[in-house]
């Protein structure tokens, strides 16, 4: 279990909350209400004060590159340090049946510089889950795909979800809390509370 | 044994006409340079003159502690100009003593190596010696170290989301910052490469130019410009190296981020 207790920047917080194992909370509010700085917190990227502790063990024992395989995050906008995007996926676990469910199966060999918008999303969704993580903190996962593709990764995400792993999505969309059956929060000038 | 020609007044004033004559050029074509020309060839002329007294003063006194307060004076300018040429410094006391320290650490140890291995003046501070040849090397550390930094501070900014991306998915600070660093490296190394390939092909280096000049053989004068290329190109090399790990180090902190903030404001007028 992810326990989260005052957890606070210079701009959010305090922010105290619980996400079980096979969870997922998702997280809604205005633009600037301070989500996205929210989940960097949660990964460390950010100094940041309060406790934050999983499975019983707090942040502070895990190395911070521990910590982020465990704990990961996507940002909504992906980074690419390399010129293929086969270059940015780890040789374990096998990236091709996520690829695959997404519709990216020939896309190890692609340039990054051609890729959509939606299709560096998806992508980056992968290379974090080769990390396999215990939660996934996700920022606006599905914000520039289709309908198709939104279901393929909500499908994925569902899967992840019955295998244990815990989900923390922030997302504009109302309905996408409902279809992965989470609990909702309201994010509103750095501060975190439940809704329904 | 005086084996050159002397040069008056008379000589540098006919070498100035054409100085001259380009700041006419510039009324008449409305460059709108002739105030700069004419301002840096005055401040040239004074700071030239100025140190030549200084010099004369110091080498005829020849005391080691005189000797090494101009060479701190040196040193000071240097750092501050490495500062000063950074679009964004680190913030607070570190734009100052990460790049200035490491040219200077760098700077003073390859001299007194020079000085005391190969060139072997006695004593070996002697300030006819020591001076002018910490000068070129600091001058050339300098550039590298600012070059560097420059390219470091000003790739980890425009790249932040690519470096982000690689701690996000575990990797250390070090695998994340490894383009970052190597570019900047790669960028302060590039000056003294160049002018290495060049140099005896293209252009007749400064140094050597004058001591033909003033009648040393040339192919004695190829050997000090050697050894003094060699020392620049170890300190530039140990200077860039120092200030771009040191500076990639305090760019990120114990928990693996990328931190940005530490940079100082931008600079107006840059």
């Amino acid at each position: 279990m992810l326990r989260v207790t005052d957890l606070a920047t210079d701009l959010i917080g305090p922010i105290s909350f619980e996400l079980d194992p096979g969870a997922c909370i998702c997280v809604q509010g205005a633009s600037g209400s301070g989500k996205s700085l929210f989940l960097r917190a949660l990964a460390d990227l950010d100094p940041n004060a309060g406790s934050v502790r999983l499975g019983g063990r707090a942040r502070e024992a895990f190395t911070a590159p521990e910590w982020r395989r465990t704990v990961a995050l996507v940002p909504a906008e992906s980074g690419w340090w390399d010129e293929t995007v086969g270059a940015h996926l780890a040789r374990e676990p096998d990236p091709v049946p996520w690829l695959d469910a997404l519709g990216l199966g020939a896309a190890p060999g692609w340039e990054v510089a051609r890729l959509s918008t939606g299709e560096r999303q998806r992508l980056a969704l992968v290379r974090a889950l080769q990390t396999q993580p215990s939660v996934l903190l996700l920022d606006e996962p599905t914000a520039a795909l289709d309908a198709a593709a939104t279901h393929a990764v909500e499908a994925l995400l569902t899967a992840r979800l019955a295998d244990g792993m815990s989900i923390l999505l922030v997302t504009h969309d109302p309905a996408q809390a409902g279809r992965l059956g989470g609990q909702h929060f309201r994010m509103d000038a750095g501060q975190l509370e439940a809704i329904g | 044994m005086i084996d050159y020609v002397i040069l008056g007044w008379g000589d540098l004033a006919a070498a100035s006409v054409f100085l001259v004559l380009n700041a006419g050029l510039s009324i008449w074509l409305q460059l709108g340079i002739e105030r700069r020309l004419a301002l840096s060839a005055l401040r040239m002329v004074v700071q030239l003159l100025l140190v030549g007294l200084v010099l004369k003063a110091v080498f005829s006194i020849a005391n080691p502690w005189l000797t090494a307060l101009v060479a701190l004076v040196m040193i000071g300018f240097a750092a501050r100009e490495i500062r000063a040429r950074q679009e964004r410094p680190l913030a607070g006391i570190w734009g100052w003593s990460i790049g200035g320290g490491a040219m200077a650490l760098a700077g003073l140890f390859i001299t007194i190596y020079g000085l005391s291995v190969a060139i072997r003046p006695e004593p070996w501070w002697q300030p006819r010696y020591a001076l002018p040849l910490l000068g070129m090397i600091l001058g050339n550390t300098m550039t590298g170290v600012s070059l560097g930094l420059e390219a470091l501070t000003g790739a980890l900014k425009r790249e932040r989301v690519a470096v982000e991306a690689q701690l996000l998915l575990g990797r250390t600070r070090a695998e994340a910052f490894r383009p970052q660093v190597r570019r900047a490296l790669r960028a302060g190394f590039t000056p003294i490469i160049n002018a290495m390939a060049a140099t005896g092909v293209v252009s007749l280096p400064g140094m050597m130019t004058g001591q033909i000049l003033s009648g040393v053989a040339p192919e004695e004068a190829v050997k000090y410009q050697l050894l003094i290329m060699f020392l620049i190109g170890g300190a530039t090399g140990l200077g860039v190296l120092g200030a771009v790990l040191a500076t990639a180090r305090r760019m990120s902190d114990d928990r693996h981020r990328l931190r940005l903030d530490r940079l100082g404001p931008a600079r107006p007028g840059r």
